[in-house]
């Protein structure tokens, strides 16, 4: 968490906290199988009321942030629905928001369509992996072929966040001006999604076949060959995902170390053996250098720095790696008992599990910051 | 001087930005060299820190009756950024500066800042830490060299080691016991002695690594006047302490004293980047993945530390959360080794030649290996601070705890 946040950061958290304690305890959360939505229309609205889908659009567009900062305000709003492995599309809709705000000016507008997504009115994913393969944003499979007037898409996307929840998707695409990407309804005809097994019980992903499906012009969002857009979007997701994965770190550790004092082997409790004291010394460390790399991260893309790019590669990954380490020593620490369902902390490691995935793995983005460094 | 007359960051980092441009020679990209004798090095870091003063860009974060600027951690950023591109004094940031220096600004008495301080800003003083003895380092406040009460001044006797520079040193800053018959804590005094004094005996330790760096000192029957004495009598353990915060703050890059970036060149380390270079396997993927992974790992670590000193300075972390940096360096500078003896590959057992070449250095580099981990207190030792004064663990148990230190039992 940032060091310190303002009055009216700190409003935006707890209504955020607030909406989430009444919804989505840990146990309902255990109990979410099966092929149920994760989350209603109406909760997310009532998210969006509380400005969980403003934080990074211009007040021109409708949009807001109680900071200024809108960034790091949606930073603070992944960490609390973080802390709960909470479900909704946060990181869909904002991620899709950023594309759109990044585009906006170039190419079609799609005012409208933000607006509806900042009210919460509207639900909206970026579809951008495609089967097996890993995070190559920037070399899509699924073609968009210019045919009057507009493109015909064909091509299979998956890992697609709340997919099946969603209104709109954005899609990125091989046009014959560069990779391009599309806002296509879900309802279009020749898009058909089907669900997809997701390791996070409260996320659900789905895959997305685009057989013959027709966009007009007025899809694009920005123009062909523009890849800042992309790059954009996938810093809001890092900044995203790297906050949600501090709050679930801060949460099991807190639960772990309060273990330690709680639980007693041979007569003392397990706080008292250094072999155990060094081991949490090392989480609370790195548990310490995932807030500040998430921060500097959040800072950056904030202010739109030249080295955005850069502090969220080390931040995915660093807190993409060293999440899986610390939760499964919260899970060593606990014993036995931390490898049961009925114990909370195989909650956060899937959360992890899926954030450490998605949107470059920590191996993704080493690679990216070689690359960045021009060696 | 207040706020408001205060020179703005950005105007000083253009005022020094043009002066380093004149004055102050490019920065050798080359890895440094092995030397075993590194006197001309010492020589060359007093003339560029001379330089310095003289153009008014010493002692930035010092204040200005000490011989400083009295200015803030910003204007030193901004500074150290500036003056990447040239070649700085490194060798006196640590332990001169931001350890002995930063200690004497918190605990010595106005003459002491005002002379000591003053020559190190000046070029003309190099300061040492006589802290750890052949009994053992990480029980520090365990120490026996002794410094008797003699009329007004001192008498000292003992040994100490592992002293880091200390035969380039003018002057160490050397903990002793005073007072045998109260707990091992409260007995000690902490003081400044003249390396050069006499009966002062120093010889040179032989590093793996082929350096000469380690000291180890003899005392025999050093006379000290009472103005030797930083702090009070009997209160050393307090002077150490904070002493020991800003070896932890400077390891784990926190320090405002410390003027440049990087390891001095004495320092024969090759960084995964430079082990890239060397290799010729700069396109294989494998190779890239570790170099990302060593970026990482730096900036993480100074992420952190800058997080964690903004936090200790606001109390939103207690100062013992110094130790979260240091760990986090030890581990940047440990995998970083590993990292780089990887890169190397099958080229780090065999040399160019007769010469040790990269390959080699890169192995000698590894040798030294655990030395940022051991150096400025043991990981284990910051481990310890962290689970039991930041997490409120149960401390290890102690048999020598409020006992009088004579009747300690000592050794096996
Ligand atoms: C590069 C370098 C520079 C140095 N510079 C200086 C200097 O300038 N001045 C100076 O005075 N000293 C200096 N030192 C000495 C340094 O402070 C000591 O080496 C360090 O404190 C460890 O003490 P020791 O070597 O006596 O090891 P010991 O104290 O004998 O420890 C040996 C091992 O046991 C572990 N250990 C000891 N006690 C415990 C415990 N209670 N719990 C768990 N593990 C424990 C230690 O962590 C270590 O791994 C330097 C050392 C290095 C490596």
């Amino acid at each position: 968490m940032e060091l310190s946040l303002s009055p009216d950061q700190k409003l935006l958290q707890e209504s955020a906290r607030g909406l989430l304690e009444q919804e989505y305890s840990l146990d309902r959360i255990r109990g979410m199988e099966g092929n149920e939505p994760r989350w209603s229309r109406d909760w997310w609205r009532k998210g969006a009321e509380l400005g969980w889908a403003a934080a990074i659009v211009p007040e021109k567009l409708g949009g807001g942030s109680v900071s200024g900062e809108g960034v790091r305000d949606l930073a603070v709003l992944a960490e609390e629905l973080g802390a709960g492995v909470a479900p909704g599309p946060l990181l869909p809709v904002n991620v899709v928001l950023a594309g759109l705000v990044a585009a906006h000016g170039h190419g079609p507008g799609h005012a409208a369509e933000i607006e509806a997504l900042v009210a919460g009115e509207s639900i909206a994913t970026w579809a951008v992996y495609e089967p097996g393969r890993e995070w190559t944003p920037s070399d899509p499979g699924l073609t968009a072929a210019p045919a009057d007037g507009g493109y015909v898409l064909d091509g299979v996307k998956d890992r697609v966040e709340d997919a099946r929840q969603a209104d709109l998707l954005l899609v990125t695409a091989r046009t014959p001006d560069g990779v391009a990407q599309f806002l296509v309804p879900a309802s279009a005809s020749g898009v058909t999604i089907s669900e997809q097994w997701t390791v996070d019980l409260s996320r659900s992903f789905g895959e997305v076949r685009f057989d013959g499906a027709r966009v007009d012009a007025g899809a694009l969002v920005g123009e062909p060959g523009a890849d800042g857009i992309v790059e954009r979007q996938l810093q809001i997701a890092v900044v995203v995902q790297c906050a949600e994965v501090c709050a679930v770190l801060d949460r099991a550790f807190a639960m772990t170390t309060q273990w330690a004092f709680d639980r007693y082997s041979f007569g003392r409790p397990l706080a008292s053996y250094q072999a155990l004291k060094h081991r949490f010394a090392d989480m609370r460390t790195w548990l310490e250098a995932c807030h500040a790399t998430t921060q500097a991260a959040a800072a950056a893309v904030q202010a739109d720095s030249p080295d955005a790019a850069e502090l969220i590669s080390v931040a995915k990954s660093f807190v993409g790696e060293r999440s899986l380490t610390i939760l499964q020593d919260c899970v060593q620490l606990h014993g036995g008992i931390g490898v049961t369902w009925e114990h909370d902390l195989h909650l956060f490691l899937r959360r992890a599990i899926l954030d450490q995935a998605l949107y470059g793995t920590p191996a993704d983005h080493r690679l990216r910051l070689a690359d960045l460094a021009a060696l | 001087m207040t706020d408001s007359t205060m020179e703005s960051v950005e105007s000083f980092r253009l005022r020094a930005r043009a002066w380093l441009a004149e004055h102050m020679p490019p920065r050798d990209e080359a890895p440094p060299p092995l030397v075993e004798d590194d006197a001309h090095e010492w020589e060359r870091a007093r003339e560029l820190q001379q330089k310095l003063y003289a153009g008014g860009f010493a002692g930035i974060c010092f204040p200005r009756e000490y011989g400083g600027l009295g200015l803030t951690f910003a204007h030193q950023q901004a500074f150290t950024e500036e003056s990447d591109p040239y070649e700085m004094p490194l060798m006196l940031n640590v332990p001169t500066f931001a350890i002995c220096a930063a200690t004497l600004l918190d605990m010595g008495d106005e003459e002491q800042k005002r002379d000591r301080i003053g020559a190190a800003v000046r070029g003309d003083e190099i300061l040492c830490q006589f802290l750890s003895e052949p009994s053992g380092g990480s029980d520090l406040a365990g120490l026996i060299t002794r410094a008797d009460r003699d009329g007004d001044g001192w008498v000292l006797n003992g040994a100490k080691t592992w002293s880091t520079s200390a035969y380039a040193a003018d002057w160490g800053l050397c903990l002793a016991r005073t007072d045998w018959d109260v707990s091992k804590h409260r007995g000690l005094t902490m003081f400044l002695v003249p390396t050069k004094a006499p009966g002062v005996t120093m010889n040179r330790i032989r590093m793996i690594n082929g350096n000469r760096e380690f000291c180890e000192e003899f005392f025999d029957d050093v006379v000290l006047p009472a103005s030797a004495v930083v702090g009070e009598v009997g209160g050393g353990w307090t002077v150490a302490s904070r002493q020991l915060f800003h070896e932890r703050n400077a390891l784990g890059g926190g320090s405002p004293f410390v003027s440049g970036r990087g390891e001095p060149r004495t320092m024969p380390r090759v960084t995964p980047p430079n082990a890239v270079r060397a290799s010729g396997r700069a396109d294989d993927p494998r190779v890239r993945e570790m170099l990302g992974e060593h970026l990482t790992l730096t900036k993480v670590a100074e992420q952190t530390a800058d997080r964690v000193s903004r936090a200790i300075e606001s109390g939103g972390l207690p100062p013992a959360a110094a130790s979260i940096p240091r760990l986090l360096h030890a581990e940047a500078v440990q995998r970083g080794e590993d990292l780089a003896l990887r890169i190397t590959g099958s080229n780090a057992a065999t040399g160019t030649g007769a010469g040790e070449g990269m390959g080699g250095r890169t192995a000698i580099g590894y040798l030294m290996r655990q030395s940022a981990s051991l150096g400025g207190g043991s990981t284990e030792m910051s481990r310890n601070v962290i689970s039991e004064r930041m997490l409120g663990m149960p401390r290890e148990p102690a048999p020598d705890r409020d006992v009088p230190f004579k009747q300690v039992k000592r050794g096996r």
